[in-house]
């Protein structure tokens, strides 16, 4: 028997039509389980919030911990005529806030339909235990247990960070991450480690019926899902170094940075002035006094702040003048108050004359080191100054200069080191000489730097010649680093050229008053501190004062460098407190003989130095 | 009164009854559209700021179509423009990819200041009038492997490019077209492979590739017997060889943990007590045999055997057994690439759900769950119109547009459901039995077109809504809420009315 093929395609679509059918039929009138979830109306998902990770120093000790708040939720539905008054009282808000908010929901109301709403944030327990006794009276209110960020430390806003309730354009770029309402770490060790330390959130589903009541788990839990409380974090921070140097950093501009030479890792990170950590548990409230302080205290300068080096960066002078062969230790050049070429000179302040490297080191000569730049571009090994110049930025490129050291601090900034293309692009090609750039040779001129990079310098220095790229989180368990961060990173001077400056370094501290060395308020007797001081001049008012130093001289323990705007010669401030930091560090305390001198920083107010924006 | 001249009149010719079954469609959805935004706060089903109101103008604008269709457009123009047409459409399906808005990630809306349409809609429109345009030629054949082509390219072209807009949903309402195809005689061994190709892919997905492998050999085995009428024969060799192929898993299994204590663990276990294992017995490399090779290789010498018996017999239904055969096993060997890499996670997902191999009530299940427990809840009667508790309190996602038959489902119940997909059969039924009565080729086919895009857009969205489908996101014609949809189905509707209308007055 043929069918035709039209027949047939009608008998298919009967098929299709009685198949659809028989599932209706046997979902509506065969099977009560849809009615019975459709009675119960549907599943409410009741969030579950982990709570966030711990942040604890190098030594164990907690930096950032939880305490529980709690938020006053309200169902606008379910609200009735209430007693404002007293939930204002009970509250402790003002009343307005409370009409105004109930009158916003009012106007919303078909938005909100059903749903909870918060209506005050982060509120105390006390305070919500005081609701919590009169709850009964105001249906469609209930209190929301909620952990929020405490600090038992002052280890500094900027190096923390704060947490704060995504915006829309932070969920739009972690799609499927948060729903609004979640919190989200913004800056500093709480950005780094965000996905560690947020956990992951759960929820339980209930039924609820159609008058919006809660009736049952559904099927009993089945699909529930625990939150998984966020990863502690051990970072590699010494809770007592940083607080001790938050507090000798206190009412001056700059920044400390202090480093493990052995590993690269980030023992301190001042920048001041922050965001005091009391202002970061509610961040949110604060936010428009923090934004207008003309300070900028939301600015990290530790790792964003480009800053000429000054005469620290003479050290990466010299060490390149010795790899390229055209400098020796024992070279002697003569300084008279500065470097003449033509009708100008390069000043420089009064010591004896000639030195040697050691010597220029010491009393960070200008003099010396203006000959040991000139020598380095005028190197007939390179056809031209361009040529030399370019090898001279591969081997400052290679001290981790110019870029960003690729730390696991976010927004850290690279600072600039000049390329030939640049001033090739100013003077023209051939228009330019080693006296048109010779602020370099001293730290000066076309060049910026961030602390980071300067401590990363003088831990590459104490390392004779390698670093590993600086980082704030140590390896625990759950938490992995990047490997890169147990790399040796050698520069491109062989290690064996470091020695000699580290004489210099060794000479400019240990010397003792009246030898001409430049760093002798850094002594500590037995430590064995090795510096250099630097006076980078600022375009906007006083010279900055910058340190670097790392103790011991032989397997060293620490290496610092500090920088303070506008505060004058290197030693002056930056030093002490430099040297200050090392000796807490290392001896844990501060000797009787240092005690005036960190009197004299502790109460030191530089703030009036500062220009204002 | 017939007058010679003229023809008869619209009223005597016009199929009315479709006219009255597509009114009671689109009155039915405006009715649900209304339900489904309805909520504990009425507002008015002229309220032009929700979808019902802004429906109310779809509807009339779309009338205004129709009667343009009907009085003013020359009928013939129809025919004579499709190529122009199908081509303009093509140009607009392309632009869209670059000058389109991203609606839920697919590059697929124009957006002309708040009005937004959808080039893949009238898409159907054009490639059904040029289907029939080039079917209709007198020298067409189906069979001519050129020809078939051509009206291949025709369909796949537009759903190509929607497939690059990512309206995946949209492209798949495309292969509706083979059963116009098949009337106008296209094999129906076609049909039959893209069953087998489903039913591969599903297999592949839910059982193994093993089992896979094994059904397709069976059904082409034993459809190549059956052709020659020797069921016996097939029962007796590969009816045998299925069946020992069928328990051989579970043997060989057994034997091996007999052979190689614990060899049930091996590709489970850590790689530490893997090596254990294959350490402790001198059978250990027999654990390591893969039993989807052993069916490839023990299946392989009845490809020469297909191939030299349909030489001889000159049976070349025979010989496509072997090309058949071979491109299950291809598919069967990609289909994991196919699901991992060709298909977007959503897809992935909802057909995850769908068979059952994964539980998401709160992802790509919610729709479905709460779809079906809004239609399920209905009962035999349902709650009333305007008293659905799911439909009032939103609980179902996209409920006016994809999900309008949810507010059906569970305001009307099955008798409101059977009523509309009754409805629906009989304008299907009655567009197929108008355009076999047609004597113009163009109108049938075209009327074919027709018929497959509605059953593809009903069977595909009711099947989505009741967990039958994955979640496909294609509207229910003349129901679901939209202008672009709505237009479409208008237009296409009426366009075949009035030339089967324009036929009958002289016939």
């Amino acid at each position: 028997m043929k069918i035709e093929r039209s027949h047939k395609l009608l008998i298919g679509l009967v098929v299709v039509a009685a198949v659809l059918l028989t599932r209706l039929f046997t979902i509506q009138i065969l099977d009560d389980s849809y009615k019975i979830d459709a009675t119960n109306n549907s599943m409410v998902y009741d969030i579950i919030y982990p709570t966030r990770g711990v942040i604890y120093d190098r030594n164990g000790e907690i930096i950032v911990g939880n305490k529980v708040a709690y938020d006053i939720m309200v169902t606008p539905k379910e609200v009735q005529p209430f007693d404002t008054l007293l939930l204002a009282a009970v509250l402790d808000v003002p009343v307005e806030s409370i009409r105004t908010k109930m009158a916003e929901y009012r106007k919303n109301r078909r938005k909100i339909g059903y749903q909870t709403m918060v209506m005050f944030k982060q509120l105390p327990s006390e305070t919500f235990m005081k609701f919590a006794e009169v709850e009964y009276k105001f249906p469609g209110f209930k209190g929301q247990v909620r952990s929020i960020r405490d600090y038992p430390v002052n280890a500094g806003g900027n190096l923390l960070g704060y947490v704060s309730e995504v915006d829309a354009a932070y969920l739009k770029k972690h799609p499927g991450e948060y729903r609004s309402g979640d919190y989200a770490g913004k800056t500093g060790i709480e950005a780094a480690r965000e996905k560690e330390l947020r956990g992951e959130k759960g929820y339980h589903i209930y039924l609820r019926n159609s008058h919006n009541q809660i009736e049952s788990r559904y099927r009993d839990g089945e699909f529930d899902k625990e939150a998984v409380p966020g990863n502690d974090i051990v970072t590699t921070i010494d809770a007592t170094l940083q607080q001790y140097g938050q507090e000798l950093m206190r009412n001056k501009v700059g920044s400390v940075v202090a480093i493990e030479p052995s590993t690269g890792e980030i023992l301190s990170l001042v920048s001041s002035p922050g965001i005091d950590v009391e202002m970061l548990a509610d961040i949110g409230k604060h936010y428009g006094e923090i934004m207008s302080d003309p300070y900028k205290p939301m600015f990290n300068r530790a790792v964003q702040a480009p800053y000429p080096p000054g005469s620290v960066f003479k050290l990466v002078n010299g060490l390149i003048g010795l790899q390229e062969g055209v400098l020796e230790p024992s070279y002697t050049y003569p300084c008279s108050m500065g470097y003449h070429f033509g009708k100008r000179k390069l000043g420089c302040h009064a010591h004896r004359s000639p030195l040697n490297l050691e010597e220029a080191i010491m009393m960070s000569c200008n003099g010396y080191f203006c000959y040991v730049l000139k020598n380095t571009l005028e190197n007939r090994r390179y056809p031209d100054v361009e040529s030399a110049f370019d090898r001279w930025r591969e081997y400052v490129l290679s001290f981790g200069f110019g870029q960003k050291l690729g730390s696991d601090f976010p927004a850290e900034l690279g600072g600039t080191i000049p390329t030939s293309a640049y001033y090739d692009r100013i003077y023209g090609r051939g228009g330019w000489k080693f006296t048109t750039i010779i602020s370099l040779s001293i730290g000066q001129g076309e060049i910026g730097v961030t602390p980071l990079q300067i401590a990363n310098l003088c831990a590459t220095v104490a390392n004779r010649g390698y670093y590993y790229i600086p980082h704030i989180v140590k390896e625990s368990e759950g938490v992995s680093i990047d490997p890169k961060y147990k790399e040796r990173k050698y520069t491109l001077v062989d290690t064996t050229q470091f020695h000699k400056v580290i004489n210099g370094m060794w000479r400019a501290v240990n010397s003792g008053y009246g030898s001409g060395g430049t760093a002798s308020v850094a002594a500590v007797p037995g430590l064995d501190i090795c510096g250099k001081t630097g006076t980078a001049q600022n375009p906007r008012g006083a010279d900055n004062s910058v340190f670097i130093c790392f103790a011991p001289r032989e397997n060293p323990k620490i290496a610092i460098a500090a920088y303070l705007e506008n505060a004058g010669f290197g030693a002056t401030w930056a030093a002490p407190i430099a040297s200050l930091m090392i000796e807490k560090y290392l001896t844990g305390e501060i000797s009787e003989s240092r005690k005036p001198l960190e009197q004299r920083v502790l109460e030191g107010d530089l703030m009036s130095r500062v220009k204002k924006d | 009164m017939d007058d010679r001249f003229k023809g008869r009149s619209i009223r005597q010719s016009f199929d009315w009854k479709l006219v009255g079954i597509y009114l009671a469609l689109v009155v039915i959805g405006w009715l649900n559209i209304y339900a489904a935004v309805h909520s504990s706060e009425p507002s008015s089903i002229f309220d032009f700021s929700l979808n019902c109101g802004k429906q109310f103008v779809w509807i009339c604008t779309a009338l205004v179509l129709a009667a343009l269709i009907l009085f003013v457009i020359p009928p013939r123009l129809w025919e004579s423009t499709s190529v122009l047409l199908y081509c303009l459409v093509i140009v607009l399906l392309v632009a869209v990819i670059f000058l389109g808005v991203d609606i839920k990630g697919s590059r697929s809306w124009f957006a002309i200041g708040p009005v937004r349409f959808q080039p893949a809609e009238i898409s159907k429109i054009t490639t059904s009038l040029l289907l029939a345009n080039i079917l209709s030629k007198p020298n067409f054949r189906i069979t001519r492997m050129k020809d078939f082509l051509l009206a291949a390219a025709v369909i796949a072209v537009p759903m190509l490019i929607i497939v690059a807009e990512k309206e995946t949903g949209s492209a798949l309402v495309y292969v509706g077209f083979i059963f116009m195809l098949y009337r106008e005689g296209l094999s129906g061994w076609f049909l039959a492979a893209i069953g087998l190709a489903i039913l591969t892919f599903i297999l592949t997905l839910t059982a193994s590739a093993y089992t896979s492998i094994l059904v397709i050999i069976a059904i082409v085995s034993l459809v190549v017997y059956l052709d020659r009428g020797k069921f016996l024969r097939w029962l007796c060799t590969f009816g045998i060889y299925v069946f020992i192929m069928a328990m051989l898993p579970g043997w060989w299994a057994a034997l091996l943990e007999r052979l190689v204590p614990g060899a049930s663990l091996i590709g489970q276990a850590d790689p530490w007590v893997e090596q254990a294992i294959l350490s402790s017995s001198k059978w250990a490399p027999l654990a390591r045999v893969n039993l989807l090779y052993v069916l490839l290789a023990t299946a392989l010498p009845a490809i020469p055997f297909f191939l030299i018996r349909s030489y001889r017999e000159r049976n070349s239904f025979m010989g496509m057994a072997v090309p058949t055969l071979i491109a299950g096993v291809l598919l069967v060997f990609s289909t994991e690439y196919i699901f991992n890499d060709i298909l977007q996670d959503h897809q992935r997902n909802r057909i995850e759900v769908l068979l059952g191999l994964k539980e998401d009530p709160s992802g790509a299940g919610y729709n479905v769950n709460q779809s079906m427990i809004a239609i399920g809840s209905g009962g035999l009667t349902g709650k009333g119109y305007l008293h659905g508790t799911q439909t009032t309190y939103g609980f179902v996602p996209e409920q006016s547009t994809d999900f309008i038959f949810c507010t059906v489902g569970e305001e009307w119940g099955f008798v409101g459901c059977f009523v509309v997909i009754l409805l629906y059969v009989l304008l299907i039924w009655g567009i197929i039995v108008d355009a076999e009565h047609s004597r113009q080729h163009f109108t049938r086919i075209y009327g074919y077109c027709l018929a497959s895009c509605l059953f593809m857009h009903l069977f595909i969205n009711i099947g989505m809504t009741i967990g039958l489908m994955p979640v496909i996101g294609i509207p229910l014609p003349l129901m679901s809420y939209g202008g672009s949809s709505l237009w479409t189905f208008t237009i296409m509707i009426f366009i075949f009315l009035v030339l089967d209308h324009e036929e009958k007055k002289y016939f």
